[in-house]
């Protein structure tokens, strides 16, 4: 490639979905939007692929926004965290729109929200700017509000409304710590941050960071800011829904990552985030163990298992945010995986609900498998990805000397177990021979099985991947100097 | 003149709140607007209110920092937006039933 291809690079998982949003706009006949909507994607993803290939030695692709050098223009950065994460957003957004189309539950304005949604999230995966990174939630959060009441019920529309609600207070709280910053430091490029924090007055700096831990913790729905979630995510059908439990509250992990190491740097583990990470751990699994609906039980799975992303960030060891960025990855193939098998349950039986359920074993076997393969790797059973995401977080718990947590998440990790089982017994076990899920709304979900499984045999390429990343954000000295060009 | 200033942020943060823990749709959306102009206010405070109009040679120095208004209009802006969507979405909610009024939902 070319170097201007790749100087370019970082900006097209932004670009391309925001063009391809713009021209479903204009309404092309239902084949073709089809077809431009998945290019789009598929697009984004080859660009990802590109991105950690390049990014994969630790190398790091700023773009400065209209030639305005860094800290005073606007700056996208590629780093391996960043790229790692635009990949993973093209892969669930390429499998979640397959899903939708299979389901038949695209129409125009879905695919364009869909395009809009991606660019968003790029965007805030991208951005090394703090203030581009409200923006870019914004746009994010906008196309999230349109999918989430788009088609829906006066019921429905009223949920979404708290959903709304919730997200604009944490959007307020993010602009009053964006001002607070500003004014402690005048730069809002987080490279120059991360160079003048430590110089600034100490009581604004505080808090900024506590407004930004709670704006960022609300989004990524850790104990105790996550009630929002169950309720907005049992609102719009099963595609939209992946794509939201995959990938929203993993943006909100992603701030965290990003600006508690770089920005506000915790030196040994970090107290408040300990006791989240094991609350949002526990208190997500017991919500889980008492619900009887398939999308349930999976979002509040979600917020126990954002838990042990912070557990990793918290510890602030290279091993500890290394091992939460797996699990972060892991996680969101293994959530899809779930929520796309309750997805093709729910369409072809009408049901998401475990007392009407029953017998699907009999009739269909593979979503059994692909059940079966998620739902192991998300109680962290080997050979899958998840048994080594929980192993390098429990070892760099011990590592840090910090056992307590170690104990609640291995605790979680049989109560998850536990519940998956209940879903398993009420809806393929059982007496009845239900309708058999077709073939195309199967594969999408197969395909992310596959997916942990070879994570699982493969998992020192994903680890020394994440180690990068984790090394840019314990030791931030070569993002700083790439980023403001010294 | 900065001691007032942060009064108003007070009374808008405290009045959108008030507006928003109500049970009528309509002043619960009056409230989240009500914040975000709250923050934008404080991103005026924060970059300080003395200093001249920011043109070189125009005025004197000390000129003010002009990157605060660019933020607090990119702010406006989106919290426009929003207000938008949320105002479209309650009237959907009234198409529906009887949404909006003060025993909505009871």
């Amino acid at each position: 490639m070319n170097d201007k291809l790749i100087a370019a690079l970082p900006a097209l998982p932004i670009l391309v979905p925001l063009f391809v949003a713009v021209l479903l706009m204009t309404g092309p006949p239902r084949l073709a939007r089809r077809a431009l909507g998945l290019l789009g994607v598929a697009v984004a993803l080859a660009v990802s692929v590109a991105l950690v290939a390049l990014t994969r030695d630790g190398r790091i692709l700023p773009i400065q926004a209209g030639g305005w050098a860094a800290p005073f223009g606007i700056t996208l950065v590629a780093d391996s965290l960043a790229a790692l994460m635009v990949l993973i957003s093209a892969i669930i957004a390429l499998v979640g729109l397959i899903f939708t189309v299979a389901a038949n539950r695209d129409d125009r304005f879905v695919h364009a929200g869909w395009q809009f949604l991606l660019a968003g999230i790029d965007w805030a995966f991208m951005t090394g700017d703090i203030f581009n990174l409200y923006v870019a939630y914004e746009v994010m959060l906008m196309a999230s509000y349109f999918l989430l009441t788009h088609g829906t019920t006066r019921r429905q529309a009223r949920e979404a409304f708290g959903y709304i609600a919730i997200n604009l207070i944490a959007s307020t709280f993010f602009l009053f710590a964006v001002a607070l910053i500003y004014s402690a430091t005048g730069t809002l490029n987080m490279a120059h941050l991360a160079e003048r924090v430590p110089l600034a007055p100490a009581a604004p700096v505080r808090a900024a960071a506590a407004l930004l831990l709670v704006a960022f913790g609300i989004k990524a729905a850790i104990f105790p800011l996550f009630y929002w979630l169950p309720h907005a995510y049992a609102i719009p059908p099963a595609g939209i829904a992946a794509f939201f439990g995959g990938m929203l509250t993993k943006v909100g992990v992603y701030s965290l990552f990003r600006v508690f190491t770089i920005v506000f740097p915790s030196v040994g583990p970090d107290p408040l985030l300990l006791w989240s990470a094991a609350g949002t751990m526990l208190f997500g699994v017991l919500g889980a163990l008492a619900q009887e609906d398939i999308r349930r039980i999976l979002s509040f799975h979600i917020i126990s298992q954002v838990g042990y992303m912070i557990m990793g960030l918290a510890l602030a060891s290279q091993l500890g945010i290394a091992g939460g960025i797996f699990y972060v990855l892991h996680h969101i193939v293994v959530k899809v995986g779930l929520i796309l098998t309750g997805g093709a349950i729910e369409e072809t039986q009408g049901t998401g609900r475990l007392d009407r359920l029953g017998g699907l074993a009999r009739t269909n076997g593979p979503l059994a498998l692909v059940f079966v393969m998620c739902a192991l790797s998300l109680a962290g059973v080997p050979p899958f990805s998840g048994f080594f995401a929980k192993l390098l977080l429990i070892r760099a718990g011990l590592d840090a000397g910090q056992p307590g947590v170690v104990a609640v998440s291995i605790l979680v990790s049989v109560l998850t177990l536990m519940s998956m089982v209940k879903i398993y017994a009420a809806v393929f076990w059982g007496p009845g021979t239900p309708k058999r899920a077709s073939a195309r709304l199967v594969v999408p979900a197969a395909l992310l099985a596959t997916v942990t499984l070879v994570v699982g045999l493969q998992a020192q390429v994903l680890f020394s991947l994440t180690s990068t990343a984790a090394a840019h954000l314990t030791t931030p000295a070569r993002y700083i100097t790439t980023v403001l060009r010294k | 003149m900065a001691a007032a200033v942060a009064l108003l942020i007070g009374v808008l943060f405290a009045t959108g709140l008030y507006l928003l823990l109500g049970r009528s749709l309509l002043r619960q959306i009056i409230g989240l607007a009500l914040l975000s102009h709250s923050a934008n206010v404080v991103i005026l405070l924060a970059a300080g209110l003395k200093g001249s109009v920011p043109v070189m040679g125009a005025a004197p120095p000390p000129h003010t920092d002009p990157l605060p208004q660019a933020l607090i209009l990119t702010a406006i802006v989106i919290s426009f937006g929003v207000t938008a969507f949320l105002l479209a979405l309650g009237y959907r909610m009234h198409l529906f039933g009887a949404a909006g009024g003060e025993d909505d939902e009871r």
